[in-house]
């Protein structure tokens, strides 16, 4: 071999050094084949974690928002529905001209030049300038064709009506859920499913083109529609307007509700809020933070199911339905009042101080007379009062489809004295909410049918196509058949010769009951003056209840809220005619 | 005698060239600009808009090494023994000079800006070690079994090392590196380099304990999803685990989109991971091997010592560097920067590389064949 023997130096340690530079190739090979190892520990064995966490870190999920579906009333009028808003952010580190942005946006969005700076020079990912801006603003942001500038089109719910309805509709939060009324019982039918899309994206969060993005569509809410109609809410809003400023009252509720089944065709809360900006009081005030909180739940509230108050003599109804139940009085019975009636060592006082003097059970009535219905009262006797009172629904909620509904407010039979007994007798010293009372008398007045008010009827898709009829539980046997069209018979007798001779209308048979309530404390003399009617007498379609909160001056419910009442029946029952 | 000069003469026509080492090198050069295209397109168009940004300079550098090796390779090695104290000097002095004059990049001053033009003298500094190292062992190769001399020929690189360590420490090891593997071969002795060895380790430990951020950075080592600076870590073994057993295929990479940073300089092992997968990474891990084993023939059949420690110089700056890089990027050590050999992007370092190969295959140039018995 030629490195036996050499010249040159190298050849006379070439086996030595062939041996070292071997070791150090091997060296080389076994710390590579390591390396390799280490790539199979990392490529194989923490494939799946590594690879699932670059996948979290790639992936951007974005939500299409669904439309949410529409509220439509009885006949098809659009109560609520979407509008296409945009929201307008900027990309940081996309941002080209951050003058001409700022410029553009501070015009165009109407925002002070600071502000629109502010957010385009702060340093992330994506900064929302504002949010709502109406389509058209959007389209002309887009037209700039700034680099930077993202305007996202979005749906926001729109109140065709503004006011009406306000407080039965409610409205939705910014993430289009429902927040209050009727928006947020049926949310699961408007909201519908957002749908989403998967997008990778560079470390900017630039969406990659081409990257296969799945997509996954959104379903569209579904439309509800209720049992409101447009136009009675629209005659009983201004009636209650009227009556609101002619009393200088502190606020006007009517409901209008069909007694046969519950459906209700108008709730006014009056003063209404504009529900396009609900967050904006409907008085003038300088309360902020959690004052100005309290003023607005106290405005976005339905008072007509979520407020107790005294029924007054509106509740006699109940009384005589339960005398006649029980079969302790009938029409012709005869009765005295001086004025007032004693009970224990209490005198209770007829409304008519003089007395009504001689008078039988209807005319006890016609004049909505306090000691008759004391009698009535003792002669049913607390047991049987408060059986009449679970029979008829009258402790259990209405179960309408609002949310807030609040619970009657009654004593407990064993504190129920003599005196207690006359006073609820006669409607005082409990509480219940208006609803209660308009759906314990329509169940009086239907034939005994304990009907669940509502005003959602029905489910539709998009299409117009029918998802679900909705349908409410009923309570039959509320009351005999007999008793039920004498009380007919008594309220008509009401109308016609008695208390709510103000309520008349010429040509259709009109059945009611009137009640002046005074509100605690009694000191402060503040009343509630509210009128209960129905119509046709013999078969009630529809009946209206109008209650006047703390009107000033006169406050008998005959003389004020049953005009309002008449009112409005004069409108909708050849309305319902038709 | 007379027909065995005869035989040598005949001998000696025979030009032998190590052409394996040649294509090796061809090889991974295009696989290189591939990859480098592949993972620096996304930087190239998001900061200097146009994709071959950085192809295009590495282009560039790699054209001027190709002839560069070419012409190295035409020139009998034997001829930079005289130039090897020059170059040394010269590197030696570049080097100081960029700690005064360097362009400041990312906090370090590691270039000098020539025109439009920047060199990294620590990459040239690897060759002049290397051809400087290779001439003072040539000349005192017999004394090497002698601790003094061997200590005396290691303080030669010491200036140097100091220098290059200044401000690239990385780079300074594997100037030791080369320097310990070109002694280790020389020297007769084995014992010598068990106590260098220890020493380097107990040097290494005290190194890490005298500077906080070192000793951080073992941390960041053990548990980089802790860290926030062990970001670019993780990133990069994002890149390596989801390549899997075949990879996402050439450019799917996903981590390269901004994710790891720079990912085209030191981390781009981990994007050929993601997109070659473990078959792919294993692949050019063999090419690297058979690069070195091209190294090996060739410096066990070089026509004198000089020769072949040049190449085992050259091989073992290839070698650490490829295991360096490769150990970072799999988090099997702490990070340091160190590129790849012919994959990252760095103009100098492709232009002194392929230098090198010239210079190697220079060496297999004198090889001398003996046809038979």
């Amino acid at each position: 071999m030629w490195n036996k023997e050499g010249k040159i130096p190298f050849y006379r340690n070439k086996t030595l050094h062939r041996k070292k530079l071997m070791i150090i190739v091997t060296a080389i090979f076994f710390l590579m084949m390591f390396l390799v190892g280490r790539l199979v520990y990392l490529m194989i064995f923490c494939s799946v974690y590594y690879g699932q966490k670059a996948e979290d870190l790639h992936e951007r999920e974005r939500d299409i928002k669904a439309a949410r579906g529409k509220i439509l009333d009885a006949n098809g009028v659009v109560l609520a529905t979407n509008k296409s808003v945009c929201t307008i952010s900027v990309i940081h580190n996309q941002i080209e001209e951050p003058e001409a942005v700022i410029e553009a946006l501070a015009k165009e969005l109407e925002l002070p030049e600071e502000t629109v700076r502010k957010r385009v020079e702060k340093v992330s990912s994506i900064e929302r300038v504002k949010t709502n801006v109406p389509k058209a603003v959007g389209d002309k942001i887009r037209a700039y064709g700034l680099a930077g500038v993202k305007v996202d089109e979005d749906y926001k719910r729109y109140y065709p009506y503004d006011t009406m309805a306000s407080k039965v509709l409610g409205f939705t939060g910014a993430d289009n859920q429902g927040i209050v009324g009727l928006e947020v019982k049926y949310d699961k039918y408007l909201q519908g499913e957002n749908g989403k899309i998967l997008t990778l994206t560079d470390a900017r969060g630039i969406e990659i083109e081409n990257a296969g993005e799945s997509r996954l569509e959104p379903i569209n809410g579904y439309d509800l529609r209720l049992s409101l109609d447009y136009n009675i809410q629209k005659y009983c809003e201004q009636a209650a307007e009227k009556a609101y400023i002619k009393k200088e009252a502190d606020s006007v509720s009517v409901i209008v509700m069909n007694p046969q089944n519950g459906e209700i065709m108008a709730m006014v809360n009056y003063p209404e809020f504009n529900l396009n900006d609900p967050f904006t009081l409907n008085i003038e005030t300088t309360a902020s933070g959690e004052e100005k909180q309290n003023l607005l739940n106290q405005m976005w509230r339905n008072p007509c199911i979520s407020d107790t108050y005294e029924p007054g003599s509106t509740f006699k109804v109940i009384t005589a339905a339960a005398a006649l139940e029980q079969d302790v009085v009938s029409l012709t019975d005869p009765f005295y009042c001086p004025g007032y009636k004693i009970v224990e060592d209490r005198r209770i006082r007829c409304a008519k101080v003089a007395g009504h003097g001689a008078e039988t059970f209807e005319t006890g009535l016609m004049n909505s007379c306090n000691p008759v219905f004391i009698e009535l009262g003792e002669r049913i006797g607390v047991d049987n009062f408060f059986d009449y009172f679970r029979q008829f629904g009258l402790l259990q909620k209405t179960n309408i489809d609002l949310p807030g509904e609040a619970a009657t407010i009654m004593h407990k039979k064993d504190n129920v004295g003599p005196v207690e007994l006359a006073t609820i007798s006669f409607g005082q010293s409990f509480q219940i909410t208006p609803m209660q009372l308009v759906t314990t008398v329509s169940s009086i007045i239907n034939g005994g049918v304990r009907v669940t008010p509502h005003f959602g009827v029905a489910i539709y898709k998009e299409s117009g196509e029918l998802v679900e009829t909705l349908s409410y539980p009923t309570t039959e046997g509320i009351c005999s058949p007999e008793t039920s069209e004498t009380m007919r018979y008594l309220l008509q007798r009401v109308v016609d010769d008695g208390g709510g001779k103000n309520a008349k209308i010429e040509g259709y048979a009109i059945g009611g009951k009137t009640a002046t309530s005074q509100t605690l404390p009694r000191s402060e003399h503040r009343y509630i003056s509210s009128f209960l009617g129905f119509a046709p007498a013999d078969d009630p379609k529809v009946l209206a209840i109008c209650i006047i909160n703390n009107p000033s001056g006169v406050y008998y419910g005959g003389t004020i809220a049953a005009p309002v009442v008449k009112e409005i029946l004069e409108n909708i029952l050849p309305y319902l005619d038709k | 005698m007379a027909a065995r000069q005869k035989k040598e003469k005949r001998q000696k026509a025979i030009r032998y060239f190590d052409y394996s080492l040649l294509f090796l090198v061809i090889f991974l050069l295009c696989f290189g600009l591939i990859m480098l295209y592949s993972t620096s397109s996304y930087y190239g168009s998001t900061r200097h808009d146009d994709a071959a940004y950085y192809l295009k300079k590495q282009l560039f550098a790699t054209s001027l090494g190709v002839v560069g090796m070419v012409f190295i390779s035409m020139i009998p090695y034997r001829f930079w023994m005289k130039l090897s104290s020059l170059a040394y000097f010269l590197a030696l002095g570049l080097c100081v000079l960029v700690i005064f004059a360097g362009r400041e990049a990312k906090g370090q001053s590691r270039w000098l800006q020539i025109g439009p033009l920047s060199f990294q003298p620590s990459e040239f500094a690897k060759l002049a070690v290397i051809l400087f190292f290779a001439s003072v062992i040539y000349k005192t190769s017999k004394q090497l079994a002698n601790w003094k001399n061997l200590i005396k020929v290691g303080v030669i690189v010491m200036p140097i090392f100091v220098v290059v360590a200044y401000n690239n420490l990385s780079t300074a090891i594997i100037i030791a590196g080369i320097a310990v593997c070109m002694m280790f071969v020389a020297s007769p002795k084995y014992s010598h380099f068990l106590v260098i060895g220890l020493i380097g380790v107990a040097a290494v430990a005290v190194f890490i304990m005298l500077a906080g951020y070192r000793a951080e950075r073992i941390l960041i080592w053990l548990n980089p999803e802790e860290y926030e600076k062990g970001y670019q870590t993780l990133q990069g073994l994002y890149a390596i685990g989801s390549g899997g057993l075949f990879g996402k295929g050439l450019g799917a990479s996903m981590q390269k989109l901004g994710f790891i940073p720079e990912a085209q300089n030191d981390m781009i092992f981990s994007v050929i991971c993601e997109e070659l997968g473990l078959f792919g990474a294993t692949c050019l891990i063999l090419l690297y091997l058979l690069l070195i084993w091209r190294f090996m023939i060739i410096a066990n059949n070089a026509a004198d010592l000089y020769g072949a420690l040049i190449v085992v110089g050259i091989m073992a700056h290839i070698a650490i560097q490829v295991i360096l890089n490769i150990a970072v990027v799999t988090n099997t050590m702490p990070n340091t920067g160190i590129l790849l050999p012919f994959v990252s992007y760095g103009g100098t370092s492709i232009m002194f590389l392929l230098g090198e190969m010239g210079l190697a295959l220079s060496v297999s140039r004198g090889i001398k064949f003996e046809v038979s018995g």
